[in-house]
């Protein structure tokens, strides 16, 4: 009888490594997918800020397939998601983030991957009732029917809480070997991660995509009104992970760096964006994103950058403007006090 | 010896630079070496990781301004 093959889903957490093992365990052989949305959290997006630098730069995925001994296929699914997340058929959760639509996406990319690559079945580490919307037990099933995995889809955390699959019916996997996991609880998770000697796994499990974040969902809905369109590039929603943004007119919006690697990364987008640097003073690189700015706006876009500046108590703070289109010029304002910034120009 | 391969990830993220690496080295032939310039500090752990995982070999690691330099060569089956 040939080895039967699944791909695992692995996001990096808890849940899909554990899943992973459990099958292995059944000499299935396994490879994972990890897809990247662009919403990902991952530690090296922290990383950009210096305070985040003590934390482990490792990719959780990478990670995961490691301690697992597989395969891991990392896959960008940058442009198809976009749909997913500008036209959730099932709506949005808690902030912008469409989990049910998102499962089900990538539940039908990992279909189509097993069909290209002559794998049998695919496994995710989902457990029922876990989350409040993607994982509801009457939900499931539609995730394996909207997915087109049908049942061929084999959550083993919890296979003994919903019907048997393929690979279970079919006695490719042993469904007594297999879960029944329920509910918020780590505990179960926890103690197996124990029993299989995982000492040193991301956590929480989950919590993987900024969507899901309410600060990050309120600056692009902020981009997504100031444009007038839901449409959006992988530049985008990569910078509506780092700085301050601050919205003083509809006309545009000022990123300021909040420390060295913030002003790092910015600095990578100058041939991009107008900014603003302060010389006079230590203190952030500021992108311009919107119009180009007329003396008005770029006096007060400089004077909320120099608000962030060790110059901001000085009388005059000089700063250089760049347009990526024209030469750069020096300007000199008095900055804006902590009171001159209205609270509803910081977009949280 | 063959010729390397020269890859550009400068500016990318994670998992960026791993996707380019992942999706280059796929189309060349085996004991191909594909060089990779990042400026992502993850890549220094990240780059190695993908190809233990996946049977590659780092057979040289750079570093110089801010930048982070991998000689990978595809695994020769």
């Amino acid at each position: 009888m040939r080895v039967r093959r699944a791909v695992a889903l692995i996001s990096g957490g808890l849940d899909s490594l554990l899943a992973a093992r459990l099958i292995q365990q059944q000499d299935i052989e396994v490879e994972g997918i990890n897809f990247f949305t662009g919403f990902c959290v991952e530690g090296h997006t922290h990383a950009i800020r210096n305070r985040d630098q003590k934390r482990v730069k490792r990719n959780n995925a990478l990670w995961v397939a490691e301690q697992l001994g597989i395969k891991l296929h990392i896959i960008d699914i940058v442009e198809e998601y976009k749909d997913v997340v500008i036209n959730p058929k099932h709506g949005y959760g808690a902030n912008l983030n469409p989990c049910l639509d998102c499962k089900v996406f990538m539940v039908h990319k990992a279909h189509e991957w097993i069909k290209q690559h002559d794998f049998d079945f695919i496994i995710t580490g989902e457990v029922v009732g876990q989350r409040p919307k993607s994982q509801l037990k009457r939900l499931m099933p539609l995730i394996a029917a909207e997915s087109g995995a049908d049942d061929l889809l084999l959550r083993p955390l919890c296979a003994q809480n919903l019907p048997p699959t393929q690979p279970e019916l079919d006695g490719w996997v042993d469904r007594e070997k297999l879960k029944d996991f329920s509910g918020r609880s780590r505990k179960p998770q926890i103690a197996l991660a124990k029993q299989f000697g995982f000492d040193d796994y991301a956590q929480p499990a989950g919590g993987c995509c900024f969507l899901t974040d309410q600060s990050y969902s309120v600056k692009l809905q902020d981009l997504w009104d100031n444009r007038g369109s839901r449409e959006y590039e992988l530049d985008d929603i990569m910078l509506l992970k780092v700085g301050r943004h601050i919205r003083p007119s509809k006309a545009f919006k000022l990123i300021i760096a909040r420390e060295e690697g913030e002003n790092n990364f910015l600095s990578g987008y100058k041939n991009q964006f107008q900014t603003i640097k302060t010389v006079s003073h230590a203190g952030p690189l500021a992108l311009v994103e919107g119009e180009q700015l007329n003396s008005e706006q770029l006096e007060l876009a400089c004077a909320i950058t120099a608000r962030y500046s060790k110059g901001r108590d000085a009388d005059s703070v000089e700063l250089c403007f760049s347009d990526h289109e024209q030469e750069s010029r020096s300007i000199q304002v008095k900055p804006l006090r902590a009171e001159q910034i209205k609270s509803d120009w910081i977009i949280l | 010896m063959s010729e390397i391969v020269e890859l550009d990830a400068r500016r990318l993220l994670c998992p960026m630079p791993v996707i380019r690496l992942q999706d280059c080295i796929e189309k060349q032939s085996s004991a191909t070496r594909v060089r990779i310039t990042c400026t992502d500090p993850g890549t220094l752990n990240d780059i190695p990781t993908w190809c233990r995982i996946n049977g590659h070999q780092v057979l040289e690691t750079t570093q110089q301004d801010h930048q982070y330099i991998f000689l990978v060569q595809k695994d020769g089956d």
